[in-house]
Protein backbone atom coordinates (compact mmCIF):
# COMPACT_ATOMS: atom_id res chain seq x y z
CA UNK A 1 0.00 0.00 0.00
CA UNK A 2 1.18 3.51 -0.44
CA UNK A 3 0.31 4.93 3.08
CA UNK A 4 3.94 4.24 4.52
CA UNK A 5 5.09 6.46 1.76
CA UNK A 6 2.83 9.24 2.25
CA UNK A 7 2.62 8.83 6.22
CA UNK A 8 5.87 10.00 5.89
CA UNK A 9 5.58 13.32 4.07
CA UNK A 10 2.50 14.15 6.38
CA UNK A 11 3.12 18.08 7.76
CA UNK A 12 5.81 18.67 4.96
CA UNK A 13 5.66 20.93 2.02
CA UNK A 14 4.39 19.44 -1.42
CA UNK A 15 4.45 21.03 -4.65
CA UNK A 16 2.24 20.23 -7.58
CA UNK A 17 3.76 17.40 -9.73
CA UNK A 18 5.17 15.49 -6.29
CA UNK A 19 3.56 11.22 -7.15
CA UNK A 20 3.35 8.86 -5.00
CA UNK A 21 2.91 5.15 -6.69
CA UNK A 22 0.36 3.06 -5.61
CA UNK A 23 1.77 0.16 -5.70
CA UNK A 24 -0.35 -2.77 -4.65
CA UNK A 25 1.00 -6.00 -3.63
CA UNK A 26 0.39 -8.54 -6.06
CA UNK A 27 0.80 -11.57 -3.24
CA UNK A 28 -1.12 -11.81 -1.30
CA UNK A 29 -0.03 -13.36 2.50
CA UNK A 30 -0.93 -16.77 3.66
CA UNK A 31 -0.35 -15.48 7.22
CA UNK A 32 -1.75 -12.25 7.31
CA UNK A 33 -5.70 -11.50 7.74
CA UNK A 34 -5.81 -9.09 4.18
CA UNK A 35 -7.99 -6.19 5.01
CA UNK A 36 -8.39 -3.84 2.34
CA UNK A 37 -7.83 -0.42 3.41
CA UNK A 38 -9.52 2.24 1.32
CA UNK A 39 -7.53 5.78 1.49
CA UNK A 40 -9.32 8.63 0.89
CA UNK A 41 -7.46 11.47 -0.92
CA UNK A 42 -9.03 14.89 -0.22
CA UNK A 43 -8.29 18.20 -2.16
CA UNK A 44 -4.80 19.01 -3.82
CA UNK A 45 -4.83 15.44 -4.22
CA UNK A 46 -5.72 13.36 -7.39
CA UNK A 47 -5.38 9.85 -8.78
CA UNK A 48 -4.32 9.18 -12.22
CA UNK A 49 -3.52 5.15 -12.88
CA UNK A 50 -1.75 3.82 -10.11
CA UNK A 51 0.16 7.29 -9.53
CA UNK A 52 -0.96 9.54 -6.66
CA UNK A 53 -0.19 13.13 -7.88
CA UNK A 54 -0.09 16.54 -6.02
CA UNK A 55 -2.27 19.15 -7.98
CA UNK A 56 -1.63 21.91 -5.45
CA UNK A 57 1.15 23.33 -3.02
CA UNK A 58 0.97 23.17 0.50
CA UNK A 59 1.31 21.22 3.93
CA UNK A 60 -0.11 17.38 3.69
CA UNK A 61 -2.14 16.71 6.28
CA UNK A 62 -3.67 13.48 7.44
CA UNK A 63 -6.58 12.45 9.44
CA UNK A 64 -6.94 8.70 11.00
CA UNK A 65 -7.47 6.60 9.62
CA UNK A 66 -6.53 6.77 6.22
CA UNK A 67 -7.68 10.30 5.04
CA UNK A 68 -4.80 12.68 3.08
CA UNK A 69 -5.40 16.29 2.19
CA UNK A 70 -2.90 19.31 1.03
CA UNK A 71 -3.44 22.09 3.47
CA UNK A 72 -3.69 25.24 1.13
CA UNK A 73 -4.13 28.74 1.23
CA UNK A 74 -6.42 30.48 -1.98
CA UNK A 75 -8.63 33.02 -2.45
CA UNK A 76 -10.26 31.71 -5.97
CA UNK A 77 -13.33 28.94 -4.89
CA UNK A 78 -13.53 26.19 -6.85
CA UNK A 79 -16.65 24.13 -6.09
CA UNK A 80 -17.25 21.23 -4.49
CA UNK A 81 -19.85 18.74 -4.16
CA UNK A 82 -21.96 18.73 -0.33
CA UNK A 83 -20.59 21.96 0.02
CA UNK A 84 -22.63 24.93 1.36
CA UNK A 85 -22.06 28.42 -0.18
CA UNK A 86 -23.28 31.73 0.04
CA UNK A 87 -24.44 32.89 -3.73
CA UNK A 88 -25.59 35.70 -5.05
CA UNK A 89 -28.83 35.68 -7.13
CA UNK A 90 -28.14 37.11 -10.36
CA UNK A 91 -30.89 35.92 -12.85
CA UNK A 92 -34.59 34.70 -12.99
CA UNK A 93 -34.53 32.24 -15.96
CA UNK A 94 -37.72 30.31 -15.93
CA UNK A 95 -37.59 27.27 -14.47
CA UNK A 96 -34.03 27.92 -13.17
CA UNK A 97 -32.36 31.17 -10.39
CA UNK A 98 -28.30 32.26 -11.88
CA UNK A 99 -26.46 32.08 -9.04
CA UNK A 100 -22.91 33.49 -8.43
CA UNK A 101 -21.03 31.79 -6.07
CA UNK A 102 -17.58 33.08 -7.09
CA UNK A 103 -16.51 30.39 -8.82
CA UNK A 104 -15.52 30.04 -12.64
CA UNK A 105 -18.93 29.64 -13.49
CA UNK A 106 -22.43 30.72 -12.33
CA UNK A 107 -24.49 28.20 -10.29
CA UNK A 108 -28.26 27.46 -11.22
CA UNK A 109 -30.77 26.74 -8.57
CA UNK A 110 -33.88 25.41 -9.37
CA UNK A 111 -37.10 26.97 -7.78
CA UNK A 112 -38.46 23.60 -6.37
CA UNK A 113 -35.19 23.12 -4.21
CA UNK A 114 -36.66 25.12 -1.35
CA UNK A 115 -38.68 24.01 1.51
CA UNK A 116 -42.17 23.93 0.61
CA UNK A 117 -41.78 24.99 -2.82
CA UNK A 118 -44.15 23.18 -5.74
CA UNK A 119 -44.71 24.38 -9.20
CA UNK A 120 -48.08 26.20 -7.62
CA UNK A 121 -45.92 27.76 -4.47
CA UNK A 122 -42.80 29.32 -5.99
CA UNK A 123 -40.78 30.38 -3.52
CA UNK A 124 -40.30 34.43 -3.28
CA UNK A 125 -36.24 35.22 -4.59
CA UNK A 126 -35.78 38.26 -6.18
CA UNK A 127 -32.62 38.93 -8.19
CA UNK A 128 -29.78 40.15 -5.75
CA UNK A 129 -31.07 38.07 -2.76
CA UNK A 130 -28.57 36.22 -0.92
CA UNK A 131 -29.33 32.40 -0.58
CA UNK A 132 -27.23 30.00 1.17
CA UNK A 133 -27.56 26.60 -0.67
CA UNK A 134 -25.94 23.39 -1.14
CA UNK A 135 -23.85 21.56 -4.12
CA UNK A 136 -25.31 18.93 -5.68
CA UNK A 137 -23.47 18.82 -8.97
CA UNK A 138 -20.30 20.14 -9.18
CA UNK A 139 -17.33 18.83 -11.71
CA UNK A 140 -15.05 20.29 -14.17
CA UNK A 141 -17.34 19.52 -16.59
CA UNK A 142 -21.10 20.33 -15.06
CA UNK A 143 -22.31 23.54 -14.40
CA UNK A 144 -22.83 23.30 -10.88
CA UNK A 145 -25.83 22.91 -9.33
CA UNK A 146 -27.34 24.33 -6.22
CA UNK A 147 -29.88 23.19 -3.91
CA UNK A 148 -31.58 25.20 -0.70
CA UNK A 149 -32.94 21.71 0.85
CA UNK A 150 -31.81 18.89 2.32
CA UNK A 151 -32.16 15.04 1.11
CA UNK A 152 -35.09 14.84 3.56
CA UNK A 153 -36.72 18.03 1.89
CA UNK A 154 -35.82 20.23 5.11
CA UNK A 155 -34.45 23.52 4.68
CA UNK A 156 -32.33 23.26 7.91
CA UNK A 157 -30.73 27.04 7.85
CA UNK A 158 -30.46 26.93 3.90
CA UNK A 159 -32.78 29.17 1.56
CA UNK A 160 -32.86 33.22 1.00
CA UNK A 161 -31.28 35.33 4.08
CA UNK A 162 -29.83 38.17 4.18
CA UNK A 163 -31.45 41.63 6.06
CA UNK A 164 -29.85 43.86 7.91
CA UNK A 165 -26.49 42.47 7.43
CA UNK A 166 -23.19 43.15 5.71
CA UNK A 167 -21.97 40.51 3.09
CA UNK A 168 -17.82 40.80 3.04
CA UNK A 169 -15.03 38.18 1.21
CA UNK A 170 -12.49 36.59 3.27
CA UNK A 171 -10.07 34.06 1.79
CA UNK A 172 -10.94 30.26 2.08
CA UNK A 173 -8.35 29.76 4.70
CA UNK A 174 -10.10 31.71 7.35
CA UNK A 175 -13.77 30.12 6.38
CA UNK A 176 -11.77 26.87 7.09
CA UNK A 177 -10.36 28.23 10.62
CA UNK A 178 -13.68 29.30 11.58
CA UNK A 179 -15.58 26.22 10.93
CA UNK A 180 -13.03 24.07 12.01
CA UNK A 181 -14.04 21.90 15.39
CA UNK A 182 -11.84 23.70 17.84
CA UNK A 183 -11.82 27.10 16.37
CA UNK A 184 -9.98 29.55 18.47
CA UNK A 185 -11.45 32.27 16.14
CA UNK A 186 -14.95 31.79 17.14
CA UNK A 187 -14.77 31.45 20.63
CA UNK A 188 -12.89 34.69 20.89
CA UNK A 189 -15.70 35.70 18.72
CA UNK A 190 -18.43 34.28 20.88
CA UNK A 191 -16.82 36.32 23.82
CA UNK A 192 -17.09 39.68 22.03
CA UNK A 193 -21.07 40.48 21.92
CA UNK A 194 -24.14 38.95 20.24
CA UNK A 195 -24.26 38.29 16.20
CA UNK A 196 -25.11 36.08 13.63
CA UNK A 197 -22.73 34.66 10.90
CA UNK A 198 -23.31 32.78 7.89
CA UNK A 199 -20.16 31.36 6.39
CA UNK A 200 -20.08 30.19 3.16
CA UNK A 201 -17.26 27.98 1.60
CA UNK A 202 -16.64 30.10 -0.78
CA UNK A 203 -15.12 32.78 1.09
CA UNK A 204 -17.80 34.97 1.77
CA UNK A 205 -19.20 36.02 5.14
CA UNK A 206 -22.16 37.60 6.28
CA UNK A 207 -22.69 39.03 9.74
CA UNK A 208 -25.72 40.90 11.25
CA UNK A 209 -25.49 42.37 15.07
CA UNK A 210 -27.69 44.69 17.03
CA UNK A 211 -26.31 47.45 15.48
CA UNK A 212 -24.47 48.49 12.45
CA UNK A 213 -21.67 50.02 14.20
CA UNK A 214 -21.36 46.67 15.94
CA UNK A 215 -22.00 45.03 12.53
CA UNK A 216 -18.70 46.79 10.94
CA UNK A 217 -16.59 45.96 13.89
CA UNK A 218 -17.07 42.23 13.64
CA UNK A 219 -16.87 42.82 9.61
CA UNK A 220 -13.37 44.66 10.15
CA UNK A 221 -12.11 42.14 13.29
CA UNK A 222 -12.76 39.21 10.82
CA UNK A 223 -10.93 40.69 7.84
CA UNK A 224 -8.13 41.88 9.70
CA UNK A 225 -7.61 38.51 11.52
CA UNK A 226 -7.16 36.68 8.23
CA UNK A 227 -3.45 37.98 8.50
CA UNK A 228 -2.91 38.06 12.57
CA UNK A 229 -1.41 35.22 14.30
CA UNK A 230 -3.42 33.78 17.38
CA UNK A 231 -1.30 36.14 20.06
CA UNK A 232 -2.27 39.72 18.01
CA UNK A 233 -5.87 38.28 17.36
CA UNK A 234 -6.19 37.80 21.28
CA UNK A 235 -5.30 41.45 21.72
CA UNK A 236 -7.26 43.11 19.09
CA UNK A 237 -10.59 41.61 20.72
CA UNK A 238 -9.31 42.23 24.10
CA UNK A 239 -9.06 45.78 22.99
CA UNK A 240 -12.33 46.03 21.38
CA UNK A 241 -14.03 44.60 24.05
CA UNK A 242 -12.87 47.28 26.46
CA UNK A 243 -13.09 50.24 24.05
CA UNK A 244 -15.71 50.19 21.91
CA UNK A 245 -18.53 48.94 23.98
CA UNK B 1 -42.95 -36.87 -53.84
CA UNK B 2 -41.85 -34.73 -50.63
CA UNK B 3 -38.46 -36.09 -51.58
CA UNK B 4 -38.45 -35.03 -55.36
CA UNK B 5 -39.92 -31.66 -54.18
CA UNK B 6 -37.33 -29.23 -52.20
CA UNK B 7 -38.55 -26.32 -50.74
CA UNK B 8 -35.69 -24.11 -50.60
CA UNK B 9 -34.08 -22.88 -46.90
CA UNK B 10 -35.27 -19.18 -47.27
CA UNK B 11 -38.58 -19.79 -47.78
CA UNK B 12 -39.02 -22.36 -45.31
CA UNK B 13 -37.87 -19.76 -42.96
CA UNK B 14 -40.44 -17.29 -43.98
CA UNK B 15 -42.95 -16.56 -41.16
CA UNK B 16 -46.12 -18.81 -43.16
CA UNK B 17 -43.98 -21.60 -43.48
CA UNK B 18 -43.15 -22.26 -39.44
CA UNK B 19 -46.21 -23.93 -38.74
CA UNK B 20 -46.25 -26.95 -41.30
CA UNK B 21 -42.14 -27.30 -40.17
CA UNK B 22 -41.65 -30.72 -38.34
CA UNK B 23 -39.26 -30.56 -35.21
CA UNK B 24 -35.93 -31.24 -36.99
CA UNK B 25 -36.19 -29.02 -39.71
CA UNK B 26 -36.41 -26.38 -37.33
CA UNK B 27 -33.70 -27.01 -35.10
CA UNK B 28 -31.71 -27.22 -38.17
CA UNK B 29 -32.71 -24.16 -39.50
CA UNK B 30 -32.43 -22.42 -36.15
CA UNK B 31 -28.45 -23.66 -36.06
CA UNK B 32 -27.60 -22.35 -39.37
CA UNK B 33 -29.34 -18.68 -38.31
CA UNK B 34 -27.26 -18.92 -35.26
CA UNK B 35 -24.06 -19.65 -37.12
CA UNK B 36 -24.28 -16.78 -40.05
CA UNK B 37 -25.00 -14.23 -36.76
CA UNK B 38 -21.57 -15.36 -34.73
CA UNK B 39 -19.89 -15.00 -38.25
CA UNK B 40 -21.33 -11.82 -38.50
CA UNK B 41 -20.21 -10.47 -35.56
CA UNK B 42 -16.86 -8.58 -35.31
CA UNK B 43 -14.69 -8.50 -32.04
CA UNK B 44 -11.48 -6.55 -31.11
CA UNK B 45 -8.65 -8.01 -30.77
CA UNK B 46 -7.65 -6.66 -27.50
CA UNK B 47 -6.05 -7.98 -24.71
CA UNK B 48 -8.49 -8.56 -21.62
CA UNK B 49 -9.17 -5.68 -19.44
CA UNK B 50 -8.39 -6.51 -15.72
CA UNK B 51 -10.63 -4.92 -13.35
CA UNK B 52 -8.00 -3.35 -10.62
CA UNK B 53 -9.65 -2.71 -7.09
CA UNK B 54 -10.18 0.86 -6.79
CA UNK B 55 -8.04 1.34 -3.37
CA UNK B 56 -8.61 5.27 -3.45
CA UNK B 57 -11.37 7.38 -2.86
CA UNK B 58 -10.85 10.67 -4.31
CA UNK B 59 -12.58 13.72 -2.49
CA UNK B 60 -12.91 17.50 -3.96
CA UNK B 61 -14.39 18.85 -0.59
CA UNK B 62 -12.33 20.03 2.60
CA UNK B 63 -15.69 19.79 5.00
CA UNK B 64 -15.78 16.08 5.52
CA UNK B 65 -11.48 15.91 5.79
CA UNK B 66 -11.04 18.79 8.70
CA UNK B 67 -14.97 17.63 9.87
CA UNK B 68 -15.90 21.49 9.28
CA UNK B 69 -19.15 22.41 11.25
CA UNK B 70 -22.23 23.80 9.62
CA UNK B 71 -22.00 27.39 8.15
CA UNK B 72 -24.52 28.96 10.04
CA UNK B 73 -23.79 30.51 13.66
CA UNK B 74 -25.50 32.98 16.22
CA UNK B 75 -23.73 33.87 19.46
CA UNK B 76 -25.09 35.18 22.82
CA UNK B 77 -28.95 34.14 21.83
CA UNK B 78 -28.49 36.48 18.49
CA UNK B 79 -30.71 34.23 16.66
CA UNK B 80 -32.31 31.37 18.97
CA UNK B 81 -33.26 29.53 15.63
CA UNK B 82 -29.65 29.05 14.16
CA UNK B 83 -28.50 28.36 17.87
CA UNK B 84 -31.03 25.39 17.60
CA UNK B 85 -29.47 24.22 14.45
CA UNK B 86 -26.52 24.57 15.32
CA UNK B 87 -27.16 22.16 18.05
CA UNK B 88 -28.47 19.28 15.65
CA UNK B 89 -26.12 19.71 13.11
CA UNK B 90 -23.15 20.18 14.23
CA UNK B 91 -21.15 16.70 15.65
CA UNK B 92 -20.55 17.11 19.28
CA UNK B 93 -16.86 17.77 20.94
CA UNK B 94 -15.98 15.04 23.09
CA UNK B 95 -16.12 17.28 26.20
CA UNK B 96 -19.73 18.25 25.86
CA UNK B 97 -20.36 14.77 25.08
CA UNK B 98 -19.15 13.27 28.27
CA UNK B 99 -21.54 15.29 30.06
CA UNK B 100 -24.33 14.79 27.36
CA UNK B 101 -23.82 10.90 29.09
CA UNK B 102 -24.72 12.00 32.65
CA UNK B 103 -27.17 13.80 31.76
CA UNK B 104 -28.77 10.59 30.12
CA UNK B 105 -27.95 8.49 33.05
CA UNK B 106 -29.41 10.90 35.10
CA UNK B 107 -32.84 11.26 33.43
CA UNK B 108 -33.19 6.90 33.68
CA UNK B 109 -32.92 7.40 36.97
CA UNK B 110 -36.32 8.49 36.86
CA UNK B 111 -38.11 5.48 36.53
CA UNK B 112 -36.04 2.25 37.94
CA UNK B 113 -36.15 -1.39 35.98
CA UNK B 114 -38.08 -2.75 39.13
CA UNK B 115 -40.86 0.36 38.93
CA UNK B 116 -40.74 -0.37 35.25
CA UNK B 117 -41.32 -4.33 35.35
CA UNK B 118 -44.21 -3.86 38.31
CA UNK B 119 -46.28 -1.57 35.91
CA UNK B 120 -45.94 -4.24 33.03
CA UNK B 121 -46.76 -6.95 35.64
CA UNK B 122 -50.13 -5.09 36.38
CA UNK B 123 -50.25 -4.56 32.91
CA UNK B 124 -49.81 -7.68 31.73
CA UNK B 125 -53.58 -8.85 32.55
CA UNK B 126 -55.69 -6.10 30.97
CA UNK B 127 -53.81 -6.91 27.67
CA UNK B 128 -54.61 -10.61 27.80
CA UNK B 129 -57.95 -9.74 28.34
CA UNK B 130 -57.91 -7.42 25.37
CA UNK B 131 -56.93 -10.00 23.21
CA UNK B 132 -58.99 -12.96 24.01
CA UNK B 133 -62.18 -14.24 22.79
CA UNK B 134 -65.75 -13.44 24.47
CA UNK B 135 -65.82 -17.24 25.43
CA UNK B 136 -62.53 -17.19 26.69
CA UNK B 137 -63.00 -13.54 28.52
CA UNK B 138 -66.56 -14.34 30.31
CA UNK B 139 -63.89 -17.62 31.72
CA UNK B 140 -61.36 -15.18 33.23
CA UNK B 141 -63.66 -12.92 34.87
CA UNK B 142 -65.08 -16.15 36.70
CA UNK B 143 -61.61 -16.43 38.10
CA UNK B 144 -60.99 -13.57 39.25
CA UNK B 145 -64.07 -14.02 41.56
CA UNK B 146 -66.58 -11.68 39.31
CA UNK B 147 -68.49 -14.96 39.53
CA UNK B 148 -69.85 -14.37 42.81
CA UNK B 149 -71.25 -11.14 42.22
CA UNK B 150 -72.98 -12.72 38.97
CA UNK B 151 -74.98 -15.20 41.65
CA UNK B 152 -76.95 -12.53 43.14
CA UNK B 153 -79.54 -11.25 40.71
CA UNK B 154 -79.90 -7.78 40.67
CA UNK B 155 -83.49 -6.53 41.26
CA UNK B 156 -84.80 -2.99 40.86
CA UNK B 157 -85.40 -1.61 44.21
CA UNK B 158 -88.78 0.79 44.29
CA UNK B 159 -87.49 4.16 45.80
CA UNK B 160 -89.21 5.14 49.51
CA UNK B 161 -91.36 8.36 48.90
Amino acid sequence: MQVPELLQRVGQVLLPGDEFRLDQEDNISLTEVSRPSRAVCGPGLRRSGARLLVCKSGVLRHKAPNVFWIDSQQKRYVPAKGETVIGIVTAKAGDIFKVDVGGSEQASLSYLAFEGATKRNRPNVQVGDLVFAQFVVANKDMEPELVCMDSSGRANGMGVFGSGGLLFTVSLGLVRRLLSPLSELRSDLEQLFPCELVVGMNGRLWVRSCSVQQTLIVANLLQSSDSMTAPQRKELFRKVQQGAL
Amino acid sequence: MADSVKLSKNLLRMKFMQRCLDADTKKLLEEEERRIISDEHWYLDLPELKARENVVVEEQSFVPCEELRFGRMSFRGFNPEVEKLMVLLNPRAEGEEEEDEEQRRKMQADVTDEEMAQRYQALVGSMKKKFAKKRERAAMDEDNGVAMETGTKRTFMKPQD
